[in-house]
């Protein structure tokens, strides 16, 4: 037996004092597979060591939550028996390592944690960060990482409508590649994890194992450093064909009632599958490793609990149900073996060629994780930009025009047409715009609008605004479809946690967004927490994405970001002071990135929000855009192109200088174009709800123009907008 | 008109295709699994649907036209019995060589996923008769390998027999190359068979088939062929 040194443990990822209370546990020097099972449950990916005691400062609870977080993902009400079941994920470190596997596989894993709680997925959304535009990396990471999630995503056919892509320099070393997926469920045939029922099967089905992806949680457990391409065999490979079976397999077994309890083999893959059954179900397992499908020979105990080879579920099936489960499995072609059986013990007992090859109590083994309150310092609040000390664009069409051709601004549509996101023929508003909607299957009239956001330069300036501001912004966007905001999942990027600094954008970015979540009444369900996204002390910037969910009761009466008809009034929503600090304007065309980003008033964004979204429930209202990146005039112009109609703008009533007016990023605002004679209608409305609303202009016409001087045809807009991704791919 | 839907292991779009079938002619379609040798007794229309049998390994549609399915459909073309492969299942048919041509990668080397225009070619077919001649219709496409090539005969022979259904062309109906999506050869978007009774098209009339999803102009080759086989 392999005798256990301390660089052994170092190599494991294990601290001297957290392999002392592994012995302490163990009563005992552990063999190097128990040592393994450790490792990676402790590791920083499983364990949320850093996070855990911040995290659970998050609202999680409202009427609408069935099942918040700690299970495969979150469920939420949607009525008449249906549930949305969802959440979010990063697979950050491989992707970097390599593009195009560790995209696809992100997908497959967030695609398994919905359909193994019984929700056939209807979206995928995928927020991705990448580095500078310049940097010789970049072009190669954005090429492989879509052609990735493209490549599982469409195979598995389930559309993928959403997710945003951005570009700045502190993501040159570490890109963020995050992956939601949405399902739908019914209510009374939703599957849980916790292992129940002593000498019930333990079944393992879907892909053989092979020695692919060993280690990969603790790879994302650490800082990458000049050596990081080395850890590309740690990346799993991915199998979109057999992922669909699975999914079709397990979907047509969930119909009966043979399962007791189902996990997928995600990170960590069959240790912790299996602890974490047992852990819920306060149970012990028998695994038997040699019945386990094997892709390779003579693979070792060890290298089995260790790999996280893809496309792979575990269940605890009722006693004889066997054979009509293995029938299902065998019809789609995949592996079906019984492992192992659920004991009293309360220990995970591992036996391999006729030996106890291992034996670790459970219950320790999760609930005494470790568990860190690491030292932390709040970010220093930065001062405001005054608008006066930015340099005004003399020319606002001008300035326009450059704003949509930049990286960050620019039209997505060369990575949206990379993905199928009409498979399914359910998708009602198209990506592009503020939400997706999707229509719900098996119900007549509902809807679900789905967005994920943030905006990592808020963030990073004030991690408390920039954590409200992203739960604020997937609120808006769900708004301005017509939905009424259910829950969010998140999905926590950041830089190295043993930095007080780190960590204080951490816990600024919780509190932030644990205030919104409770001001908007829209809970946390589900999350991810990644850590140490850092090369060589240069972390990420501060990147709380969010991915939230609202529900259209009628999906016919959903409104869109495309002007529909030219003569119609274009009003304001919200309040504008011209907020320039951390704006687009002010990086992109005035050079700087300094500034406290816009503050968000919660009160007002409720406010806004109930008044945009009663407008389009009552139908009074088809046309909408929420106000984010860039500003008013970036909203406008996107109205435009998208509808391919003009507006004809006069700047209302405002202290704010021009540029600051028009390109300010102001929270809490929503544009809606309506007919004329309504105008007068909605303007009462507004004043009787306390909502700040003002006419800005008319559409209509092939150029946007500001009070009669700056212009900007379609033409050019809609060239810096299309043509700035395109061009820098193909450069 | 009975329907069958084939579903391979990978097929994605059998739902889709049921219910735009379902909507022009008002009765559910059979599903049929790849594994059978036998269509439902009375079957006037078999589809293969989009998606990506057998994982599209070896070659797209090459490991599914050797399904046991195939050898019934097969059958059934010969005996003048309407088959439609969609995506996948144009690729399905041009494997087994129901209908002539092959579909290579797309000449972008990308998946694409977007609304394209289609000139409609022939009116004289089951698929087609609802159509106007000419008639530019509007509905996405959403694969990676629809870039069909046909060698100068077997182009010669389809352009004389009027068995090219649909081009990609402009907005305004102009065939320029631009508006192919894949770099098809003449812009081809769908073949006929022969006997006019088999169609390969890889966009996808299915999902255009509601004003809610953006438009009706896929709902016609349904109806098509819900009144041709009434």
């Amino acid at each position: 037996m392999t005798k256990i040194t301390p660089e052994i443990v170092a190599e494991h990822g294990l601290a001297p004092d957290e392999y002392e209370h592994v012995l302490a546990i163990m009563g005992r020097e552990p063999n190097l597979t128990e040592l393994g099972i450790f490792s990676v449950m402790w590791s920083e990916h499983c364990s949320y060591k850093s996070s855990r005691i911040h995290l659970k400062k998050l609202p999680t609870k409202g009427p609408q939550v069935i099942c918040g977080p700690g299970e495969n993902a979150g469920v939420v009400d949607i009525g008449d028996g249906l549930a949305a079941i969802f959440k979010m994920e990063s697979h950050n470190h491989p992707s970097y390592i390599e593009p195009y596997q560790g995209a696809a596989t992100g997908v497959g894993g967030i695609l398994r944690d919905v359909f193994t709680m019984g929700a056939r997925p209807i979206a995928i959304l995928d927020p991705l960060r990448f580095g500078s535009p310049e940097h010789p990396k970049t072009k190669h990471l954005v090429s492989g990482v879509v052609a990735g999630i493209g490549g599982y995503g469409n195979c598995m056919g389930i559309p993928n409508v959403g997710g945003e892509c951005t570009f700045h320099p502190a993501y040159d070393g570490n890109i963020l590649v995050n992956a939601m997926t949405v399902g739908i469920a019914h209510t009374d045939k939703i599957f849980y994890s916790a292992a129940a029922g002593i000498g019930n099967p333990v079944v393992y089905v879907g892909s053989k194992t092979g020695r692919d992806g060993i280690h990969g949680a603790t790879m994302a457990s650490a800082e990458f450093d000049e050596k990081s391409e080395e850890k590309r065999p740690t990346v799993q490979v991915g199998d979109p064909f057999v992922e669909k079976l699975l999914l079709e397999a397990c979907l047509e077994l969930m119909a009966g009632d043979a399962i007791v309890a189902i996990q997928d083999m995600g990170a960590a893959g069959l240790t912790s599958s299996s602890v974490e059954m047992a852990s819920k179900g306060g149970v012990g397992l028998e695994l038997v490793l040699d019945d386990v499908p094997q892709r390779e020979t003579h693979m070792t105990a060890y290298e089995m609990m260790l790999s996280e080879s893809q496309e792979r579920m575990l269940m605890i099936l009722k006693p004889g149900r066997e054979d009509a489960a293995r029938a299902i499995f065998e019809k789609w072609g995949l592996d079906f073996a019984v492992i192992g059986k659920v004991t009293d013990t309360g220990h995970l007992v591992l036996k391999h060629r006729g030996e106890v090859v291992g034996d670790i109590p459970v219950a320790p083994l999760t609930d005494e994780a470790p568990l860190y309150d690491r030292p932390w310092v709040p970010t220093p609040k930065p001062a405001k930009v005054l608008a006066a000390d930015v340099p005004a664009a003399n020319d606002l069409g001008a300035a326009l025009v450059k704003m949509l051709g930049t990286p960050d601004l620019c039209s997505k549509r060369w990575i949206v047409e990379q993905y199928d996101h009409l498979v399914g023929g359910d998708t009602i508003v198209r990506p592009g715009g503020d939400a997706a909607v999707v229509r719900v299957r098996d119900h007549a009239t509902k809807g679900l609008a789905i967005t994920t956001d943030c905006t990592p330069r808020y963030c990073f300036a004030d991690p408390v605004e920039g954590g409200k501001q992203a739960v604020v912004e997937t609120y808006r966007n769900i708004t301005a479809t017509g939905g009424l905001p259910l829950a969010i999942t998140d999905c926590m990027n950041f830089g190295n946690p043993q930095r007080p600094n780190i960590m204080g954008q951490f816990v600024g970015a919780i509190e932030g967004m644990s205030e919104a979540c409770l001001a908007l009444d829209y809970p946390v369900v589900s999350g991810n927490v990644s850590l140490y996204n850092e090369t060589m002390g240069t972390g990420v910037q501060p990147t709380p994405a969010i991915g939230g969910i609202g529900l259209l009761e009628d999906y016919t009466r959903s409104a869109s970001i495309r002007f529909k008809a030219a003569g119609e009034t274009l009003l304001l929503v919200g309040e504008t002071e011209g907020w320039l600090g951390a704006s687009i304007y002010l990086r992109d065309l005035a050079g700087r990135e300094d500034g406290a980003p816009p503050p968000v008033d919660l009160a007002a964004e409720k406010r806004n929000g109930d008044f945009v979204r009663g407008l389009i429930r009552h139908g009074e209202v088809v046309t909408c855009h929420d106000v984010a990146d860039g500003g008013l005039l970036v909203a406008v112009a996107e109205m435009a192109l998208a509808g391919g109609i003009g507006a004809t703008l006069a700047t209302p009533e405002t202290d704010a200088p021009l540029h600051a007016f028009w390109f300010g990023e102001d929270q809490g605002r929503y544009l809606i174009s309506v007919v004329v004679d309504r105008v007068e209608s909605i303007v009462d409305q507004a004043k009787a709800a306390g909502v700040s609303l003002q006419v800005i202009g008319t559409t209509g016409g092939d150029v946007i123009s500001v009070d009669g001087g700056h212009k900007a045809t379609l033409a050019a807009l809609r060239d810096a907008h299309e043509g700035w991704l395109p061009r820098y791919m193909a450069s | 008109m009975k329907a069958a839907v084939v579903v391979f292991p990978g097929s994605n779009r059998e739902r889709d295709v049921a219910l735009a079938l379902k909507r022009a002619s008002y009765t559910t379609p059979a599903y049929v699994w790849h594994g059978d040798t036998e269509l439902p007794a009375g079957t006037d229309l078999v589809v293969l649907p989009g998606g990506f049998s057998y994982g599209d390994y070896l070659r797209c549609g090459a490991m599914a036209s050797l399904s046991p399915i195939m050898r019934a459909v097969k059958d059934h073309a010969a005996r003048g019995g309407h088959v439609i492969g969609i995506c996948n299942g144009f690729q399905i048919l041009a494997e087994t060589g129901l209908v002539p041509g092959v579909l290579m990668r797309n000449a972008s080397l990308r998946f694409v996923c977007r609304d394209v225009h289609l000139k409609v070619e022939t009116t004289d077919s089951a698929f087609t008769g609802s159509y106007l001649p000419g008639q530019v219709i509007r509905v996405p496409v959403a694969h990676a390998e629809g870039n069909y090539f046909a060698d100068d005969e077997t182009l010669k022979r389809l352009e004389g027999e009027g068995r090219v259904a649909f081009r990609y062309c402009t907005e305004a109906g102009e065939i320029a190359p631009e508006a192919s999506p894949n770099g098809a050869i003449r812009n081809i978007a769908g073949v006929l068979n022969e006997k006019r009774n088999v169609l390969g098209m890889m966009p996808h009339p299915e999902n255009m088939t509601e004003t809610v999803v953006g438009g009706t102009d896929g709902a016609l080759l349904f109806d098509s062929l819900a009144k041709a086989l009434a």
